[in-house]
């Protein structure tokens, strides 16, 4: 799972209101070379959910993925490749293989396998 | 890329090894998928750079092809195990970077989880026959949720009077792109003949 995928990705436990940003706590995770789009990343910037994104990449310095990204978006991004390099790895380079994704609002976990989120509910949370 | 070329790319594509009667797992062959995916790309530009979404996903070969086309991310999603598995193998035999699938039950979704998340949603969704009514539906409605510039889909061409009303309903334009043959191959024990050919719409929604 990758951190862009991680920005869109809900919770929808029954009750569960907002269900975002899911905490994610990971046990393996690995950085995977992709192409840098520049105007890709630009793109998306604005569209992002920018701290969570923060939030995320921080949750994963503790293993070694240090990411310091600014925690509010700095202005004239589009021209400044050091920064969108930055954001291109935090969003599709850094990919989560095992841990979990936890519902911040109900505390239910999501297990995360070889890379595969697993959102399904049981019958009692849905 | 030329139609025929991506065509033969698809074939690559591994399928189910045993299709699920419930969940409707009919394979999306490489002809279809190259034809709704040559379309998209050429006469619409919704794959490059998007980000696109493929609900039902199964073993990925709307995705993949997607990715092969230089979507900026390609995000599968599906209910099934065994599929995504083979989605998995498919996206590393593959060497894409640029998908990746979240396993869940697409009709679970709140309308609002994914809200505009997604430029282009993709999708062969089950045709909603045998004990799955409506679920065609269900996947369109959430398809829609979450796209901002169009959803592609494929509909048995019998129901395309309901869904235009639907879609009427929902204030959505309705395009459809192309009729197709889609050749059912007998899949199942419960067919008798060796294959069947059914009327599909090919169908382009965009908000309007």
């Amino acid at each position: 799972m990758k951190l862009l995928t991680h920005n869109i990705l809900t919770s929808h436990v029954k009750g569960v209101t907002k269900g975002y940003p899911l905490l994610i706590k990971a046990t393996e995770v690995r950085v995977n070379e992709v192409e840098f789009n520049p105007q890709f990343v630009s793109r998306m910037i604005p569209k992002l959910e920018w701290s969570a994104l923060v939030q995320a990449a921080e949750g994963l310095l503790q293993l070694g993925h240090l990411q310091d990204l600014p925690s509010s978006l700095i202005q004239d991004y589009e021209n400044n490749e050091e920064f969108l390099r930055k954001v291109h790895r935090v969003l599709l380079e850094v990919e989560v293989i095992e841990g979990c994704l936890q519902c911040p609002e109900s505390g239910r976990e999501f297990p995360i396998s070889r890379g595969v989120p697993n959102m399904l509910l049981n019958e009692d949370d849905s | 890329m030329k139609l025929k070329d991506l065509e033969s790319c698809l074939q690559q594509v591994d399928v189910f090894e045993d299709p699920k009667v419930l969940l409707e797992q009919y394979p999306t062959s490489p002809h279809i998928a190259a034809c709704m995916l040559y379309t998209i790309h050429n006469t619409f530009d919704d794959i490059k750079d998007k980000v696109v979404a493929d609900l039902g996903c199964g073993c990925g070969v709307l995705s993949i092809g997607a990715a092969v086309l230089d979507a900026g991310l390609c995000v599968g999603f599906d209910i099934d195990d065994d599929a995504l598995e083979i989605f998995q193998r498919n996206k590393e035999e593959f060497e894409l970077t640029n998908i990746d699938v979240v396993q869940c039950d697409v009709c679970s979704l709140r309308e609002s989880a994914f809200a505009k998340k997604f430029d282009t949603v993709i999708m062969n969704p089950p045709f909603g026959t045998k004990r799955n009514q409506g679920i065609d539906m269900e996947f369109l409605k959430t398809a829609l949720s979450m796209a901002t510039t169009a959803v592609y889909s494929l509909h048995k061409t019998s129901t395309r009077e309901h869904i235009q009303k639907k879609a009427n309903d929902w204030k959505v334009k309705m395009e459809v792109i192309a009729e197709l043959r889609y050749d059912l191959p007998a899949s199942y024990k419960f067919h008798k003949k060796k294959s069947v050919d059914i009327q599909v719409d090919f169908i382009r929604f965009s908000p309007t």
